[in-house]
């Protein structure tokens, strides 16, 4: 039984039809960025189920998740905040900016907040030099940007999502009851 | 009618949309390629503008599509999407703002060496870009631009985006098709080259994207047209990521041969509190740190002058030290980068980057002794020309020209 086949037949079908026929392997980073998107990183699970649908070994899966670094092999934060600390940003206070933040969350880089909602992490240009400082969301299988950054307009959006996750979940529980 | 070749969204509104693309010329050109010209003949034309790849190496781009052999088959056209050296965004501003143009370009590139299947590998990173890339297909392939029997002649073709998944390395052609083909994004050795040995071992054209967003307005105006902005050897307008300590950081599109000086100072409104100018980085991390005398800001910007100065153009992705920035400091950010990004497939490399970036890390938590100096500047020295691919020998230059033109600001560093 191959779970993300199920989930996904219909979007699978169509990711290995834009590989030429029997160069079906093309397809395992995006099927590695389909069995991320529900939980944020790609359980062992996943790793055999794409290898199945692939015709690979699950090393060879394995492999590509330690090689590139949007992919997760350990479940973080619902939302991984990862702010660009290369050369060009830095030269534009972005060091700092980041210092604040893990401070403002109170976590160092690479922790996730007890919340459960956010890691923070630093990471290599992300071609936004020219609106340092800036970070890029990575988080319900989407990555947004967020540049021309100050540490007020950060953590609005840190609280925005928090309000909105405090109401969700309120409104869960009230559903349930 | 548009001061720009390239950036052109920013005079017209909403050139993103296909039917405000095509009112304004898009796809005449496409259209003229595919009904009116043999695909040698698209090959000449871009051989005779002279344009050069504006991903960093700045091969003539025609000579490339020429190399592609007759007798394999089939062949493909890989667009570099992976836009990942620290200091540039044009490729990224292209797509978001022109994409259709981009797109076009892509299109010719496959109409003239027969592909048909074109893939555009994106930096994972560009996930927004990446489905804004795929309406912008799904819309040509509604309007018969692609697909089958394109313009009722006997050519069809699709294009596809890859994304990619944070690895700079991948940006390396070699390795971006190892990428493409499900595997690490590792270098192969050279040769054999992509142009007979390319994805799934087939011929295959990589272009960057600011090369191919040139094409349309070749093939559409001429060559003649296309070298009457920049230099002989250097043809055409370029993009230049100008970022670091000025005032106006941002994309200036400019004929090649404009100055430093230029782009700095009128462009660019000058550095931050007016402080001093201290050195210039015109290839990103990857470059050299040349000091910003008179001399080098007078440089103009093109492949053939700024090797003059000791240091490759690039991709023309200009950094800017000012008088309060650190060399040293500037070379433990670069290491770091260049540690982190080595794939780990070559000895020098691998090991030469890790030592570097740890030497630096002692520099600034203020560990390092004297001799580390000289320490430093040999290992990069025996790490040049001996890496398999340019990942390991960028790594390099930032360091040697570091240790040599300012050499104080790494004795500042050491341990008293």
């Amino acid at each position: 039984m191959n779970e993300l086949m199920e989930k996904y037949r219909d979007e699978i079908e169509r990711t290995l039809d834009k590989y030429p026929e029997g160069l079906q392997r093309s397809a395992v980073m995006p099927l590695l960025y389909l069995a991320q998107r529900r939980e944020g990183y790609v359980s062992k699970q996943s790793i055999q189920d794409i290898a199945e649908i692939l015709d690979i070994n699950p090393t060879e899966v394995a492999t590509l998740i330690g090689f590139y670094t949007l992919f997760y092999e350990e479940p973080g934060g619902r939302y991984r905040i990862q702010v660009c600390t290369d050369i060009a940003c830095a030269l534009r206070g972005s060091e700092q900016f980041f210092k604040d933040l893990c401070d403002y969350l109170e976590i160092k880089s690479g922790e996730t907040t007890s919340d459960g909602l956010f890691t923070i992490e630093s990471v290599m240009c992300l071609a936004a030099c020219h609106h340092a400082p800036m970070f890029q969301v990575q988080g319900d299988g989407e990555i947004s940007y967020h540049e021309n950054q100050t540490l007020e307009s950060a953590k609005a959006f840190i609280e925005e999502v928090r309000r909105k996750h405090k109401q969700n979940n309120t409104s869960t529980e009230e559903s349930d009851t | 009618m548009s001061e720009y070749l390239l950036l052109r969204h920013r005079d017209i509104p909403n050139l993103d949309q296909l039917s405000v693309y095509r009112e304004n010329g898009g796809f005449n050109a496409f259209q003229k390629a595919v009904t009116t010209m043999k695909p040698s003949e698209v090959i000449d034309l871009v051989r005779d503008s002279g344009l050069r790849g504006r991903g960093g190496a700045g091969f003539p781009t025609g000579v490339k599509w020429s190399f592609l052999p007759n007798d394999l088959w089939p062949h493909y056209v890989v667009a570099n999407a992976d836009e990942s050296e620290p200091g540039t965004y044009k490729d990224r501003e292209i797509m978001e703002g022109n994409p259709f143009q981009f797109i076009e370009g892509v299109m010719i590139a496959c109409y003239a060496v027969q592909a048909q299947r074109g893939y555009i590998y994106l930096r994972g990173e560009f996930w927004q870009i990446g489905d804004k890339l795929n309406a912008c297909i799904e819309n040509l392939e509604k309007a018969g631009l692609l697909g089958d029997d394109i313009f009722g002649k006997d050519y069809s073709l699709r294009l596809f985006v890859h994304l990619g998944a944070g690895a700079y390395i991948a940006g390396e052609e070699t390795a971006m098709l190892e990428s493409l083909e499900g595997m690490r994004g590792q270098p192969r050795v050279k040769p054999p080259f992509p142009a007979v040995h390319g994805v799934y071992n087939r011929p295959t054209v990589i272009n960057n994207v600011e090369t191919l967003s040139n094409v349309a307005g070749i093939v559409e105006h001429g060559a003649d047209w296309f070298r009457k902005v920049g230099t002989q050897k250097s043809p055409g307008p370029k993009i230049f990521c100008l970022s670091g300590r000025v005032k106006k950081p941002g994309n200036y599109e400019l004929p090649l041969g404009t100055t430093f000086r230029e782009l700095i100072f009128e462009h660019g409104g000058g550095i931050i509190d007016d402080a001093k100018i201290k050195a210039i980085m015109p290839a990103g991390a990857s470059s050299c740190l040349i000091p910003a005398t008179d001399e080098a800001l007078d440089t103009p910007m093109d492949w053939e002058s700024v090797p003059a100065l000791g240091c490759a153009l690039g991709s023309a992705s200009v950094m800017i030290l000012d008088e309060n920035t650190s060399a040293a400091w500037v070379v433990s950010k670069t290491l770091h980068f260049f540690h982190h990004e080595s794939c780990g497939k070559c000895t020098p490399c691998r090991e030469g980057t890790y030592w570097m970036d740890k030497l630096m890390q002692r520099f600034m938590s203020g560990q390092a002794k004297s001799s580390d100096i000289d320490i430093l500047h040999s290992v990069a020295s025996q790490i040049e020309g001996t890496c398999l691919c340019p990942l390991g020998e960028f790594s390099i230059p930032a360091v040697l020209t570091g240790i040599e033109r300012f050499r104080e600001d790494f004795e500042a560093l050491v341990r008293s």
